[in-house]
């Protein structure tokens, strides 16, 4: 069962606060785009590039909260609307609203978004409904407008840190990083319930991973696992650690947290409190009693 | 009272009469004596004998057993040593001398003004209890007490500087975080000096000064108290010119010396006093006693006799002040050199080393100490820890000493007046007194702890005094059990969520489940904010955490929740305050983070190094007040914060069920057997079994119940002490009323029943809560009384069926409770409680817990820290007089910061795993530890009895064998072949370890697969397994590797007695010799490896080809390609960025291979992929993707439509659609109106591919015919060019049956009309 688990793992994954602060800095300036990630990459080559854009796309998350209002008002979504619809019948084959999308600092898929929301918007104003208008996002060919369509799927499909595509992959690495975790338990021989399991037992919080039998890594009690399949950058952690971790410990006592593609180093602060920060599947595990050892022999599947 | 005393210093009366008086509780009470044809009550004649001692004692030590280190400057004993303090207040003949405890306000600082003041009051600064005497002068008064007419003495400085006694609180609040200053002040101001160190929560925290000089060095700011006038009788009347009347003497009672502060019941209750329990209550304070009422329900007298008592009394001294020797103070010390930070002052040089030749009035000393010894012997004092501790602080008295002492030392004798002479004024005398007590006390000494006994045996002062003492000390060090730190495991947890009490069927709604949820959330983050922040400066419990307190109450009260909170609170509360591990005396708590961190092994060193951090610290007497150390100040603060009426009824519910729960506990008595093994040693397993559970049922009831009386007083408490007006409408209305326990039937139940041991010790926890007017509830007036009544009896030099160190343990709490402020100062002294009290016989038949010695020392230390303080005090000498003799200080600096830097890899293995059992049993349910337990308790004793069955029985066969032949060879030594045989077989007696791991190994698991559910997972029940192994094997080994030899030894003693009993006889046939000769079993074969693996885990709905390596890429990560690839397709886009042909293959290979594998994908991510490989098809359709063919060279543009690179993709992704899983793909984009009006719109090449493309789908059977030419139909509005249906066309009919292509032209005209429609739009 050799994994990719680690296809990053030979890159820097823990940031000292400093390097991450450079990144941090580095990435102000640059919008979402194919291009823009080539050049982040090439600028910090050491470090891995889901790090570097995990790490974006956080950074490019925090921007557009802090932006969203602004694009947001009617007023201006009907500037945007009006200048896509000149520049679209001015070069119907140009890249009309990707270009107002960068020009705007706006995500191209939220640009997409709002446009295509206001392409749709009836004559009294009506909002079309969401599934519709998310599934002509997922699908453009559903849009009445071929050439809207192409602009919407061009906007879509170059936005690194937004649209349907994105969220899927995210999704994706999440739940692989999930399987691929519970693939290294077993090959410890370690027992466990998932999530689902505890979900039916009647649990308020579930972690990704409860241990059936509680491991010790570097010295510290570990009880359950919570995998993020993301950078564990300061604001993403303070979150977690009110919403899930401390709950976890409130729970089931202390426990291990894997940012797969690393976190600030400081943030590892809490580890004689119960809250263990990994940035993979630990080595250095001491079992209870060598207890697995004794136990059955691991099955191959 | 002092009549009967100074008879018996003249001889005038038997001291065996006095003592059968003392000692006979079944006769009256009174003790009539010719002389003075008066008689005594005891009840008088005990605190008048302890106050007399103190007052004698008090200028001996006055330098306190504080330190002897810090005498810094001689005193000055004037001619006026020979009278008593009072009289040393007024008299140095040389005013350039000077002296280091000055009455006078102005110059003294702090501590030596109190001390000063003390000595004037005949009140021993330094801790000794003082006992009112009817003839003691001074009056002490607290503040709120005294009336404003009344005339200010200095003992009134003493107590109430004034910023003490208005606002103690601010003082009990703060004092956690200042040092020294007012701070000490307060302490002092009460209890002098050194004892403040207590209150201020400060130990080992403050800096430390010049080793144990800081204790009174800090003590600097003095009371700011206005002139005196020395001359004024009212405020310095002297002492003890002449006795007054006894009839004049009341019972004496402790001034309220308890500036409770306005938070004492709610925060901490630091400024409670420790040991002086009884001040003096002299002739002023008799009169306010008179206006309280019930407290002076003992005095013989009415106010107006005590006034005219008075009167004569002042008149008398009046006269004495005219004496020379009083006219002139001793100069006060002008500064506190030598007190002051850093200075090494050895004053010690002054001090005088005791000895005996130099003792005076022995046979008066040993009267003194007869007398005394009785009182405690007979539970007559109300603290005996009290009374020991005041011997030790005579013993390591340091009072300076000159050669002036011998001057004095004839005044003294010249002296006619008997109770006048200085019996404990010189050091010699002290310590000789202190020794006397000591021996006649020995059996209670050596029950203290070893490093006591070591210092005391180490004593030079015992050693001179009395070499056998010392001796007798040494060797009882041997018996002393060590005092080893309980290695406690630090591991700090939360309440386990448990779905069968918390899980959404335990709630009424799923709104109360969710917001419990929250609840549960916040909780733990108020408790992580008060451990992170509650030391540092500033901060406030309830301004930090209070509003969010009141908002989980809120919540929880809207949601109807409080019961599971209780639930929580008291579970957690159990979770991180239970254990003996929580120390109750403040400041010596461990930091459980740095003990986690040093790990198991550190941890006794750590203790040892703590200990000695100690030792140099503040003393703090034998009864502080009741406190809430550690975690518990949390929980505390949290119910006053909530201030929430629903839970605290239901945490009382809670509490009150499981008290009397474990107060119903069964301890079974050990069996007969080893009823006669010797109290003190190990005893049997069971028994420590039992004991260990004893000790946990007992910590956790005194835990519940210290906080189920805590909420229970709570609404009443009052930061002072009530009037009395106040205090009778508060009894008359709550007496109407149900306690929320009843402690009187709990009591009497407990004494009937023998069960004293577990319940006086809770309930002494829960009464010790008690607010002030508590105590004058009838139900726990009834309860004190009884509590007294069994105090008494509890002798502990009387054999009774109860065990020595059970009583000594329930004198001891008790001792303690009486001492509390809450509980009535003359409680002890007065008939008032007892009267209501009744002590019922115990049922005879039923053998209680009281006569099983559950009790052993380090449960004692544990209950009764203070008793730590012997230690202390006794460290503080040594550390002084070592000085003295050139010795170095121990100048030892605080190194827990750097070792809390230790990196957590010293952390050992052992320790680890103990952590992870620990935490293994965290999540599971309840009921898996006990089974675990419980059969590692069976499993190990029945190894244990395994081997002595098989073991040591063999053993013996072989020695017996071994004897019989070696008696039969000639020039036999039967006792020199007793003793090899009897080496020989302990060491093969050490085997028994290994057998009985193995058996412990083969049980275990067996049990314990027998007792756990079918449906427990395997890895729970291998690991249960394995810590019951362990468990059991520990169990077993520890007590083999302890009592192994012994028992070997005593059975073959046994026999060969026998052996050698029969040997003249006919020898015995080898009768047993063939017992189950202890063939070890087989080595235990490790677990059937049957057992499946259920992998209840992680399954996931997987459907991989069959041999499948899962060696695929990830979904994201070809995702993440295609998305790339889609976008540069897309573009805007640079040609550099177009893939070749070969890198396209690739691509789009590992997609199919991802597509195939399913081990990582989920439906969506697996929709996502296969859409993207038809968008990818779509753009390569029409060009608008090119791709390289790999003969070319960068940056040009393939031909777009050339046909080998993008053919061969085609023929790939129709292949990929073709396979398992992929009929989900969006193929109908194929036929959309964007793709084919971009195929439209291409050259040649591209109608070709998308006609090729198309075949092979409807080839590959991916789609029919029918199909294509629906989703043809569908493009109404396009135009289809006849070429493409042609094109179609030909290829159908080259392979396939024809089309049904009449249909398709039909059609043609629409379509190629609308396609001009179409390219007009683009």
């Amino acid at each position: 069962m050799q994994s990719h688990a680690y296809h990053c793992n030979q890159m820097k994954m823990t940031l000292s606060r400093a390097e991450y602060k450079e990144i941090v800095r580095w990435t102000d300036q640059l919008r979402p785009t194919r291009q823009c990630m080539k050049t982040l990459k090439e600028r910090f080559p050491n470090h891995s590039q889901s790090t570097l854009l995990s790490i974006f796309s956080l950074e490019y998350q925090k921007r557009t909260k802090r932006t969203f209002s602004r694009h947001h008002a009617p007023e201006v979504i009907d500037g945007h609307y009006q200048r896509y619809l000149s520049g679209a019948k001015a070069h119907p084959a140009a890249p009309v609203l990707l270009e107002l999308a960068n020009k705007a600092d706006l995500s191209p898929a939220l640009m997409a978004r709002i446009i295509l929301e206001r392409f749709l918007q009836g004559p009294e104003g009506e909002m079309p409904s969401k599934t519709v208008l998310n599934s002509m996002l997922k699908e453009p060919s559903l849009i009445p407008d071929p050439i809207l369509a192409k602009n919407i799927y061009q906007c879509t499909i170059n936005d690194c840190c937004y649209g349907p595509l994105v969220d899927c992959i995210k999704h994706a690495i999440g739940q692989e990083h999930e399987v691929l975790l519970c693939d290294k338990l077993k090959e410890r021989n370690l027992s466990f319930l998932d999530e689902n399991q505890l979900r039916v037992m009647g649990y308020d919080k579930t972690p990704d991973i409860i241990l059936e039998v509680p491991i010790a890594v570097e010295g510290h009690i570990v009880h359950w696992i919570e995998s993020k399949a993301s950078f564990g950058d300061d604001h993403s952690h303070r979150t977690y650690l009110n919403e899930q971790f401390w709950s976890y410990w409130n729970r089931f006592g202390p426990g291990l947290v894997i940012y797969w593609y690393g976190f600030i180093e400081e943030l590892d602060c809490q580890r004689d409190r119960g809250i263990l920060l990994k940035d993979g599947f630990p080595a250095d595990i001491v079992l209870c009693h060598a207890a697995q050892q004794n136990g059955p022999p691991h099955q191959p599947q | 009272m002092a009549a009967l005393l100074e008879s018996l210093l003249c001889k005038k009366v038997d001291i065996k009469t006095v003592l059968e008086w003392l000692k006979n509780d079944e006769e009256g009470e009174r003790l009539a004596f010719s002389e003075p044809q008066v008689s005594v009550h005891k009840q008088e004649f005990v605190p008048f004998l302890l106050n007399f001692l103190r007052e004698q004692s008090s200028r001996a030590l006055t330098h306190g057993p504080a330190t002897p280190a810090k005498t810094p400057n001689r005193l000055r004993p004037g001619a006026q040593g020979c009278r008593s303090a009072a009289g040393a207040a007024a008299g140095s003949r040389s005013a350039s001398r000077v002296q280091l405890f000055s009455p006078s306000p102005s110059v003294s600082p702090g501590s030596e003004w109190d001390a000063a003041s003390h000595s004037l009051s005949g009140v021993n600064p330094f801790s000794s209890p003082s006992f009112a005497t009817g003839w003691s002068p001074a009056s002490r008064p607290s503040g709120h007490e005294r009336r404003s007419g009344q005339k200010v003495s200095l003992g009134d400085y003493m107590v109430s500087p004034p910023d003490l006694q208005k606002s103690p609180s601010i003082q009990s609040q703060k004092s956690r975080r200042r040092s020294g200053g007012n701070m000490a002040l307060g302490g002092q101001g009460k209890h002098g000096g050194w004892r403040q160190a207590h209150h201020s929560d400060e130990i080992g925290r403050r800096p430390s000064r010049g080793g144990g000089n800081s204790r009174i060095s800090e003590q600097v700011s003095p009371p700011s108290v206005g002139q005196l006038n020395l001359n004024n009788l009212e405020d310095f009347p002297p002492v003890g010119s002449s006795p007054i009347s006894p009839a004049a003497s009341k019972p004496s009672r402790r001034i309220n010396p308890t500036p409770v502060s306005e938070e004492r019941a709610h925060s901490k209750p630091k400024t409670c006093f420790t040991s002086i329990p009884f001040t003096e209550s002299s002739s002023p304070s008799l009169a306010v006693d008179a206006l309280e009422g019930p407290l002076t329900v003992g005095s013989p007298l009415s106010l107006q006799e005590e006034r005219e008592l008075l009167k004569k009394e002042k008149t008398k001294r009046a006269q004495q002040v005219s004496s020379p020797l009083l006219s002139s103070l001793d100069p006060c010390t002008p500064t506190k050199s030598g007190l002051g930070a850093g200075s090494k002052v050895t004053p010690e040089l002054q001090t005088p080393c005791p000895e005996p030749s130099k003792v005076t009035f022995s046979s008066e000393l040993d009267l003194l100490a007869e007398l005394y010894c009785t009182c405690i012997s007979e539970n007559l004092v109300p603290n005996i820890f009290l009374e020991l501790f005041f011997v030790v602080q005579l013993l390591t008295s340091q009072s300076a000493h000159t050669h002036d002492d011998d001057e004095r030392e004839s005044l003294c004798s010249v002296n006619s007046e008997i109770m006048e002479r200085c019996y404990l004024r010189r050091v010699h005398n002290c310590v000789y007194f202190a020794v006397k007590v000591l021996q006649n006390q020995f059996q209670l000494v050596a029950h203290l702890d070893k490093c006591t006994l070591r210092l005391l045996a180490e004593n030079e002062r015992v050693a001179s005094f009395s070499p056998a003492l010392r001796d007798r000390l040494t060797e009882a060090q041997g018996g002393s059990t060590a005092q080893h730190s309980p290695s406690v495991s630090t591991f700090i947890h939360s309440v386990p969520f448990q779905p069968a009490t918390d899980n959404q069927s335990n709630f009424c709604s799923t709104h109360a489940f969710h917001i419990f949820k929250k609840q549960r959330d916040i909780f733990y983050e108020v408790l992580r904010e008060w451990e992170d922040f509650h030391k540092e400066q500033g901060w406030n419990f309830d301004a930090a955490l209070g509003r969010r307190i009141r908002g989980i109450m809120s919540q929880l009260t809207s949601a109807g929740n409080h019961s599971h909170f209780a639930r929580l609170f008291l579970k957690q509360l159990i979770q991180v305050c239970k254990g003996p591990g929580v120390n109750s005396s403040p400041g010596e708590t461990p930091d459980a983070d740095l003990l986690g961190m040093l790990g198991a092994d550190s941890l006794g060193r750590l203790k040892r190094l703590e200990e000695r951090l100690i030792q140099p610290q503040g003393v703090v007497g034998p009864c502080p007040p009741p406190s809430f150390p550690g975690h518990q100040e949390f929980f505390r603060d949290f119910l006053q914060a909530a201030s929430c009426c629903h839970l605290n009824q239901h945490l009382q519910d809670s509490l009150c069920q499981q008290l009397l729960q474990l107060d119903e506990v069964s301890i079974l008595s050990p069996p007969a057997s080893v009823a006669g093994v010797d109290e003190e040693g190990d005893g049997d397993m069971e028994q420590q079994d039992e004991k260990q559970r004893f000790t946990s049922v007992l910590l956790l009831a005194r835990l519940l119940a210290k906080f189920l009386g805590f909420i229970s007083f709570l609404p009443y408490q009052t930061s002072e002490r009530p009037s009395r007006e106040i205090r009778d409408a508060a009894v008359a209305l709550r007496s109407k009323s149900v306690p929320v326990l009843d402690v009187c039937a709990v009591l009497s139940n407990s004494m009937k029943r023998r069960r004293t041991i577990l319940t006086v010790p809770w309930l002494v926890e829960f009464l010790s809560m008690m607010d002030f007017v508590g105590p004058l509830l009838l139900c726990y007036r009834t309860a004190l009384g009884k509590l007294l009544l069994l105090y008494r009896r509890m002798l502990l030099g009387r054999c009774g069926e109860m065990c020595y160190l059970n009583k000594l343990l329930t004198v001891s709490v008790l001792g303690w409770l009486f001492q509390i402020p809450v509980i009535p100062e003359d409680i002890f002294f007065t008939n008032e409680f007892t009267e209501v009290a009744k002590l019922e016989d115990s049922s005879t038949s039923a053998a209680g817990l009281d006569c099983i010695p559950l009790v052993d020392q380090q449960l004692l230390y544990t209950c009764c820290p203070f008793l730590g303080e012997f230690r202390k005090l006794l460290a503080a000498f040594v550390s002084g007089s070592s000085a003295k003799s050139g010795g170095i200080i121990r100048k030892i600096t605080p190194t827990s910061a750097e070792l809390k830097d230790a990196p957590t890899a010293n952390r050992s293995q052992q320790k680890l795993q103990v952590d992870l059992e620990q935490a293994f049993f965290h999540n599971q349910p309840p009921s898996l530890r006990r089974t675990v337990e419980f059969v590692a308790e069976r499993v190990g004793s029945n190894a244990v009895k395994h081997m002595k069955a098989t073991l040591v029985s063999e053993l013996v066969e072989r020695g017996e064998k071994m004897l019989r032949d070696g008696l039969a060879s000639p020039n036999s030594n039967p006792s020199k072949l007793n003793d090899s045989i009897c080496a020989q077989l302990c060491v093969a007696g050490l085997e028994a370890m290994a057998k009985a791991t193995r058996f412990c190994s083969e049980k275990s698991p067996e049990a314990i697969r027998i007792l756990l559910s079918d449906e427990t997972s395997p890895a729970v029940r291998t690991t249960s397994e394995n810590i019951t192994k362990r468990l059991a094997t520990e169990k077993a080994c520890s007590w083999l590797s302890a009592n192994i030899t012994a028992l070997i030894r005593r059975e073959w003693k046994s026999r060969y007695d026998r052996v050698m009993k029969t040997a003249a006889g006919p020898p015995p046939p080898h009768s047993r010799l063939d017992v189950e000769a202890a063939a070890p079993e087989p080595p235990t074969k490790e677990e059937p490896s049957a057992a499946p693996k259920t992998r209840r885990g992680s399954e996931r709905v997987t459907s991989c080809p069959p041999h499948c390596s899962h060696g695929a890429s990830l979904p994201s990560d070809v995702l993440i390609e295609m998305k790339e690839w889609l976008s540069i397709a897309v573009g805007p886009r640079t040609n550099d960025e177009l893939l070749t042909g070969s890198q396209a293959k690739a691509l789009l290979q590992r997609v199919a291979d991802t597509l195939a594998c399913r081990k990582f994908s989920t439906a969506t991510s697996e929709q996502m992929l296969l859409n993207s490989t038809v968008l990818l098809a779509c753009r390569l359709v029409s060009a608008e993707l090119p791709v390289l063919s790999p003969s070319e060279g960068d940056g040009d543009v393939a031909g777009s439509g050339s046909e080998p690179p993008v053919r061969a993709l085609l023929e790939q992704l129709a292949a990929l659609w073709q396979a398992d899983g992929c009929s989900s793909a969006p193929l109908h984009l194929l036929f959309a109106q964007l793709t084919v009006s971009a195929v439209l719109k291409a050259s040649d090449a591209e109608w070709k591919n998308y006609l090729f493309l198309v075949r092979k789908l409807v080839d590959g059977q991916v789609l029919s015919e029918e199909e294509v030419i629906s989703h043809w139909r569908k493009l109404t509005n396009l135009a289809l060019p006849a070429k493409l249906v042609e094109n179609f066309q030909l290829q159908s009919q080259s392979i396939k049956p024809p089309l049904p292509l009449a249909e398709l032209q039909s059609q043609l005209d629409v379509l190629q009309v609308s396609q001009q429609a179409v390219e007009g739009a683009t």
